[in-house]
């Protein structure tokens, strides 16, 4: 019974590790298939954000940076995606850029879900403008804080900025009354906390990757209003809007691809589950087999 | 779908694979698609590099009529060239300066003229240097000092919050303890022992919340990846 | 000559800059600015190099009759096919006006087509890899390591809708263990600890380094060589 049982505790620690990708794919595929969904509640550290974007006046001036790329869109699209759709709620005027080359084009990406689809009212130029992207990291931050318009003398299509009635009254980083940053590695949101929000008491929020979301921490919330930490904070910022508007649900559900972070969030359950379930197998087998050492050791 | 579309669906798809074959074992697909990966991404970056920077910020100075040239339409070929006509000849004559610096960058690739290269690193050291000191110690030391100095005994609406007290005291005897946890430069014996081990607590706290986000992660992104695999498995059907 | 220079490059162009972080009349705004534009300018010379040493370790690999020389073709081939396209503008508009990466450009198309998919899908290999080492190295073999593992428990559980559903039972006056809200506690508190001291720490040691480096005490990127 001894030799079955160590046998078997042996094989388990050996176990091919092929055998673990093949029961982490299912754990994801499954619920996807099934559709599975489970209802996400918004923690304090979300609400935040929802608040803040909530009570601000009606036309207030936002700014939003899309600072991500193809990697990490399953994580950064739906936060950009929901942050947007508040601000049109709102009526907001929604300044977007990019310290990222990619991030222009998924500012582009969310522009045509949200507002070209859903809000056919909003007026490019007088409710939303597309900025760009302009190299420079976070020297662009430096740079745009005291003049912004010397930077961008265009818009993204190459427009003389001038010519926008939203930009009139916007000269430098500290006009703005927020600023929503949906970001990935660097530069990102400690950037915009570094050289915008403490430099010029600027509110700074938004989103990052989860494998970012614990460093930034730190800053919440005397420098950070809210910080949304990968797929869940997304979900936890859509449920929050869901909420108190319904219509904002309806839109998700009928989104395509990683834009619904509520529903994603049903294969990421069980993911979850399946790897705790894999290390407390993998403990249980590391303590028998110590306890046999010992045993060995003892000469029982 | 048009036919570009489906060409970068099945693209996309196929290479999506090659990749993933990795997981059963390594093999020429994995192999050729990594390469690939190798050699398009240096590519991407550079072109991103030359016509973001090296253009607008640099030829563009000397030669204005190229930003003209390279415009989407007249009238922004006209704004971009006269911003730059605009100015002093000096600051347009001074963009000589990185240019030289990145040149001298190149002779990393000379055995003889080496030496040069430290002229651009120095310079580079120098900006980094300058920004961070400042800026690290504004927003990631005095910020992070003034936001620990909070209330230990919290009072709310009249009456004692015993929660909001106890992570108050978490908080600051945590970063306190994790502090002195990291200063080596007296023997860990003693109260100051006992203070470092409790630091390492807390640590260990934070290392197990930070691996409990990365999982979720890199589960997220898998999530995003399987999503993109049944659109292209649909676009089939 | 050839180490004092650099070293007092390094000075002027770092206290230029810390000035510049208290004295917000001309020129030191600008210099901010311009600098970073300098900045950005040679970090390309450095993409070039970075391209360069790319293309000479392939040819090499290929001179060599190295066993992989052929994935070597691969690389050389994908970087300047997209190296080409993406300068010239190809299939953009006529004239090499326009956006490079515009719809409807071959480097475009190469973007969405090879660029995303593989950076995506390299990412996400590390889903299974995170689960392997899970499984193989996680162990609970201190009390220390304990803590670390039990907190991790927490956070993936909580962060997910099933946190709610095994402890939404639970009283209101012992809704601080509720899993969801335990989580966010973690986060919030005892992580926000130890993230804030790791914080702390690096922004002295960046400090300190960037003194030494603007002074000149610390001279290690001069190489080694007079």
């Amino acid at each position: 019974m001894a030799n079955k049982e160590t046998n078997f505790v042996d094989r388990m620690q050996k176990l091919d590790r092929r055998v673990i990708f093949v029961l982490i794919w299912l754990a994801v595929v499954i619920p996807m298939l099934m559709k599975l969904e489970f209802p996400v509640r918004p923690s304090p550290v979300v609400e935040g954000i929802f608040d803040k974007v909530e009570s601000l006046p009606s036309g207030s001036i936002v700014l939003m940076s899309f600072d991500y790329g193809p990697a990490t869109v399953p994580e950064n699209e739906p936060m950009g995606d929901a942050l947007l759709y508040h601000c049109m709620l709102k009526n907001h005027k929604v300044y977007i850029m990019a310290l990222w080359p990619t991030g222009e084009a998924e500012a582009n990406r969310a522009i045509e879900r949200v507002i070209t689809n859903k809000f056919l009212d909003k007026r490019y130029g007088k409710d939303y403008i597309q900025l760009g992207f302009k190299a420079g990291n976070q020297g662009l931050i430096n740079a745009i804080y005291s003049d912004l318009k010397g930077m961008y003398t265009t818009d993204a299509a190459g427009v003389d900025i001038n010519t926008f009635a939203m930009m009139k009254d916007v000269n430098k980083l500290t006009d703005f009354d927020i600023i929503l940053g949906v970001c990935s590695g660097r530069p990102g949101l400690k950037e915009w906390v570094q050289f915008a929000g403490d430099r010029g008491n600027i509110p700074v929020a938004g989103g990052v990757t989860a494998v970012e979301a614990p460093l930034l921490y730190p800053y919440y919330p005397s420098q950070l209003l809210g910080l949304m930490g990968g797929l869940q904070g997304a979900a936890e910022l859509q449920a929050a809007l869901g909420n108190k508007y319904p219509e904002y649900t309806e839109y998700v559900k009928a989104s395509a691809g990683s834009v619904n972070a509520v529903r994603n969030m049903g294969p990421q359950t069980i993911a979850h589950l399946v790897i705790i379930f894999f290390v407390v197998i993998g403990n249980i087998g590391f303590f028998i087999q110590q306890r046999r050492k010992k045993q060995e050791r003892v000469g029982l | 779908m048009t036919v570009s579309e489906y060409i970068v669906l099945w693209v996309g798809g196929l290479l999506t694979l090659m990749i993933f074959s990795f997981l059963y074992k390594d093999n020429p697909f994995y192999k050729f698609a990594e390469h690939l990966f190798v050699g398009v991404s240096a590519a991407y970056w550079m072109v991103v590099a030359f016509w973001t920077t090296l253009i607008p910020n640099m030829m563009g100075y000397f030669f204005p009529g190229i930003l003209g040239k390279i415009a989407t339409n007249p009238q922004e070929a006209e704004m971009v060239m006269s911003a730059i006509t605009d100015l002093p000849m000096y600051a347009r004559l001074l963009r000589i300066v990185p240019l030289i610096f990145g040149l001298f960058m190149l002779t990393r690739l000379l055995p003889k003229g080496a030496w040069l290269s430290r002229w651009a690193m120095a310079f580079i050291i120098g900006f980094s240097a300058g920004t961070n000191l400042t800026r690290f110690l504004q927003s990631d030391f005095v910020a992070q000092i003034k936001s620990t100095l909070i209330p230990l005994i919290v009072i709310n609406n009249g009456s004692f919050d015993f929660i909001a007290s106890m992570s108050n005291i978490v908080i600051v005897f945590g970063v306190i303890a994790a502090l002195i946890y990291f200063f080596f430069s007296k023997e860990h014996k003693g109260w100051f022992g006992k203070t470092a081990k409790s630091g390492i607590w807390i640590l260990m706290v934070a290392f197990g919340a930070a691996f409990g986000y990365t999982v979720m992660a890199r589960i997220s992104l898998l999530i995003g990846r399987m999503s993109f695999l049944g659109t292209w498995i649909d676009s089939i059907f | 000559m050839r180490r004092e220079i650099p070293l007092l490059i390094t000075f002027i162009i770092g206290t230029a800059l810390v000035m510049a972080m208290f004295i917000p009349h001309k020129p030191f705004p600008q210099l901010d600015s311009e600098f970073s534009i300098w900045f950005d300018i040679i970090a390309v010379f450095a993409f070039i190099l970075g391209g360069g040493n790319l293309l000479r370790v392939h040819v090499d690999r290929i001179t060599r009759n190295h066993e992989d020389k052929n994935y070597s073709y691969v690389t050389i081939i994908g970087f300047l096919f997209m190296l080409i396209i993406g300068l010239f503008k190809v299939g953009g508009d006529p004239g090499l006006t326009g956006n490079y990466i515009a719809e409807g450009t071959w480097f475009k198309v190469m973007y969405d087509a090879v660029f995303t998919p593989l950076s995506s899908t390299m990412f996400s290999l590390l889903a299974f890899f995170v689960a392997s080492a899970s499984y193989r190295a996680f162990r609970a073999k201190t009390p220390e390591a304990t803590v670390l593992l039990i907190a991790a428990f927490i956070i993936l559980v909580g962060r997910t809708p099933l946190g709610h559903y095994l402890t939404f039972w639970l009283p209101d006056w012992l809704s601080f263990f509720h899993i969801p809200n335990l989580s966010a506690w973690i986060m919030a508190t005892p992580n926000l600890a130890g993230q804030r001291a790791i914080m702390i720490g690096i922004a002295l040691g960046i400090v300190s380094t960037s003194l030494k480096l603007i002074l000149g005490i610390e001279r290690s990127y001069l190489g080694s060589e007079k």
